[in-house]
């Protein structure tokens, strides 16, 4: 993963992720996301530039909505490239985010 | 072109005297579902043991993911096998465990992944073979299927590049066994994994296979495409495809042997 950007928007903030999160840096997204979840009440996690995801990303991905779900924050997923999204549907987890 | 992951040239291998493989060759590109087929004791499994390190060679080379198994140094070994997932014939599941815990047990091993990413990712996979919620059962609780399911659910679970497959549908009943080529299909073209399959499955076969390698008593009939193989005049290539026996001639001086010699061992 190259680097994490923010977004502050009106009632939350957006989390760029770019590259490539597999093993040896999703816990900075994980860290990032819970970050952001406990301080803003909507997070948007944009997808647009991760090139490649595997396993311990998409569960990055799911402690964040776990964490959002218990304490009644919106999360949300944006603009998944293809790699993602079929690693998603391969899961059914498409059916578990909410994803715009 | 793309980059060859395995590549086996001439490799020459024995079980005590008896010569299992005779030269075969191989080479799988990345992304490629390769179905390694054959009856029995042609040598297939033999094949794909060797090519995960598990045996030494007579002679020859296999190289996996760029490195050459002959010359690597153990800790190179030990990543390159982080890399590579393989699902057993018979599941090869731990009896003591539970199957979340046969899931989870790569990751609990070789990553420093905490406790609830671990169990969410081994759920995950478990959600991918069809058997979410079903991390609480021991081994001994599931139908074959399921075993080979929970099989390949441990051995994708750390995201291989290289995923080895031998027979997964052998015993299990038709539908079952079309979950299974339809999951590896999944696998490939979700994950871009590279699948190598030993089967003597026909119809499975035919279903995944990008390329299919033919063995016969140790040796390469033919690689080739599925209507490759189909239209191959190879007349023991044919007599799988149409399941004939195998008629071999019969060398008396040789038969005479095998019946009496005390240490008489297949050369």
């Amino acid at each position: 993963m190259e680097e994490i950007k923010f977004k502050k928007i009106d009632d939350g903030c957006i989390v760029y992720a770019t590259g490539e999160i597999d093993l040896s840096n999703s816990h900075e997204l994980r860290k990032t996301i819970l970050a952001a979840l406990k301080t803003d009440s909507k997070v948007e996690v944009d997808l647009s530039e991760v090139s490649y995801i595997d396993s311990s990303g998409i569960a990055s991905l799911v402690e964040g909505l776990q964490f959002a779900k218990s304490h009644s924050k919106s999360f949300v997923l944006s603009n998944p490239s293809k790699q993602v999204t079929a690693i998603m549907e391969l899961a059914r987890l498409d059916k578990v985010f909410t994803i715009i | 072109m793309k980059e060859h992951l395995i590549k086996v040239d001439e490799l020459v291998t024995h079980y005590g005297d008896r010569k299992i493989l005779d030269g075969v060759n191989l080479a799988v590109e990345e992304g490629e579902i390769r179905v390694i087929m054959g009856g029995s004791g042609s040598g297939k499994s033999t094949l794909l043991w060797h090519i995960m390190g598990l045996y030494q060679a007579t002679s020859g080379s296999i190289n996996v993911l760029g490195k050459d198994l002959n010359k690597i140094k153990f800790h190179e070994k030990h990543e390159l096998l982080r890399k590579i997932g393989v699902s057993f014939q018979n599941g090869a599941l731990f009896s003591s465990m539970t199957v979340g815990e046969n899931v989870a047990f790569p990751l609990t091993e070789h990553t420093e992944l905490d406790e609830n990413t671990i169990r969410i990712i081994s759920r995950m996979k478990l959600e991918v073979v069809n058997l979410g919620g079903f991390q609480k059962l021991m081994p001994s609780q599931l139908s074959g299927g399921m075993i080979k399911r929970a099989a390949l659910a441990r051995a994708i679970v750390m995201d291989p590049k290289l995923l080895f497959f031998d027979e997964p549908s052998a015993g299990l009943d038709p539908v079952v066994a079309s979950e299974i080529d339809e999951l590896i299909l999944n696998l490939r073209d979700a994950m871009g994994m590279t699948i190598v399959v030993v089967t003597h499955e026909l119809d499975s076969a035919f279903k995944i296979a990008d390329k299919i390698t033919v063995l016969d008593q140790g040796k390469n009939l033919l690689t080739g495409t599925v209507e490759e193989v189909k239209n191959s005049d190879i007349k023991r290539v044919q007599d799988l495809l149409e399941r004939r026996a195998r008629h071999d001639t019969i060398e008396p001086e040789e038969y005479l042997k095998r019946l009496t010699q005390e240490n008489y061992t297949i050369s």
